[in-house]
């Protein structure tokens, strides 16, 4: 099962696993868009944030 | 148990955290650091329910002061607040393992661009000049020449951030190819895994070659001595081979990432780290 989502950036369908996170990067297989899932019931997308120089381990 | 996933991506890594922590039938409270406020005395609302928590913070600024406040409310959280501060930094984490007696590369910091210089060329050619926040290998210097020095030099002091005027300068290791990631929880090695590459970086992130590593006595040994100069938890420590099956720890970092390693070993490493939360959480419970 997999839920199915709208890439905000190309309008495209994203499909999403079914154990799909709040806080989980997809990637549009359309146009390569990074998305931020912010919610899972209903699914919500945004734009990915842009990597920043403290991020890391 | 209820264990608090402090976050702002869910990466692999956390994925598999949570799978773990969920199939096992605890509670987990995902907890957004993007989302919360920290007041002085009081605790956000989402922190009343948590047993522990664990900082899997993809920001090293989130990460030092969230875990700064969270601890400041007595709510248990790994790793402390002490070490986060101790690895976030690369002076500080090399301070720590250097007055611990463990074996570290050589290394000088200076603040203007003039005394910088002055250490390269004592040092010699190769030598690293790194950002003393950063990761991934990101904005790592390999420094073959005096004029490729000055031209670096004079990049970071006019372009970068305060920062990077901190010129952490650091002999070049002629490593095999490869260095070495432990994960281990408070010094015990979960699992191991050499990084091979033929670029001088060698991190996972730059494309670095993963397979198993078997630890001798004596790495086993510095890893141990590594974790206790930065205060413990659940770390991913980097050493460097150096010949003679002596090694050098360059790195110890906090918010360590594991998914690589779980997929380079046979060992499960979510299930390991998990047993530590759960030991440190009831250790918490009882206390």
């Amino acid at each position: 099962m997999c839920y199915m989502a709208e890439c905000i950036e190309c309008g495209a369908s994203v499909s999403l696993h079914d154990d799909v996170e709040a806080g989980e990067i997809i990637d549009c297989g359309t146009c390569g868009s990074e998305l931020e899932v912010l919610e899972t019931d209903p699914v919500a997308l945004d734009t990915a944030p842009e990597l920043e120089e403290d991020w890391g381990e | 148990m209820n264990i608090g996933v402090l976050y702002s991506r869910i990466r692999r890594d956390e994925k598999l955290l949570l799978n773990e922590l969920r199939e096992r039938g605890h509670e987990v409270t995902k907890l957004d650091v993007r989302k919360l406020r920290f007041d002085l005395s009081e605790p956000p609302a989402a922190l009343s329910a948590c047993d522990l928590v664990v900082d899997r913070c993809l920001a090293t600024s989130r990460s030092v002061y969230a875990t700064r406040f969270i601890d400041s409310y007595g709510v248990p959280v790994v790793n402390t607040p002490e070490t986060a501060a101790v690895c976030a930094d690369k002076a500080e984490n090399s301070l720590a393992l250097a007055g611990a007696g463990v074996p570290t590369p050589r290394t000088e910091v200076a603040f203007t661009k003039e005394t910088a210089l002055e250490i390269i060329e004592s040092f010699g050619y190769p030598c690293v000049l790194k950002p003393v926040v950063g990761s991934w290998g990101r904005l790592m210097a390999k420094i073959d020449s005096k004029s490729a020095a000055e031209a670096i030099l004079e990049h970071k002091a006019t372009l970068g951030h305060y920062e990077h005027k901190v010129f952490y300068v650091q002999e070049f290791v002629e490593k095999p190819d490869r260095d070495i990631r432990v994960v281990a929880v408070d010094g015990e090695p979960i699992a191991a895994m050499v990084r091979s590459s033929e670029h001088w970086l060698t991190n996972a992130a730059k494309g670095a070659h993963t397979s198993e590593f078997e630890l001798d006595g004596t790495a086993r040994d510095l890893v141990a001595r590594a974790s206790d100069a930065v205060g413990g938890g659940l770390l991913g420590i980097d050493l460097m081979e150096t010949g003679s099956g002596s090694y050098t720890v360059h790195e110890v970092n906090h918010t360590v990432e594991f998914k690589a390693l779980d997929e380079a070993t046979s060992i499960d490493v979510p299930a390991r780290v998990v047993d530590w939360l759960e030991a440190v959480a009831t250790q918490e419970v009882v206390a």
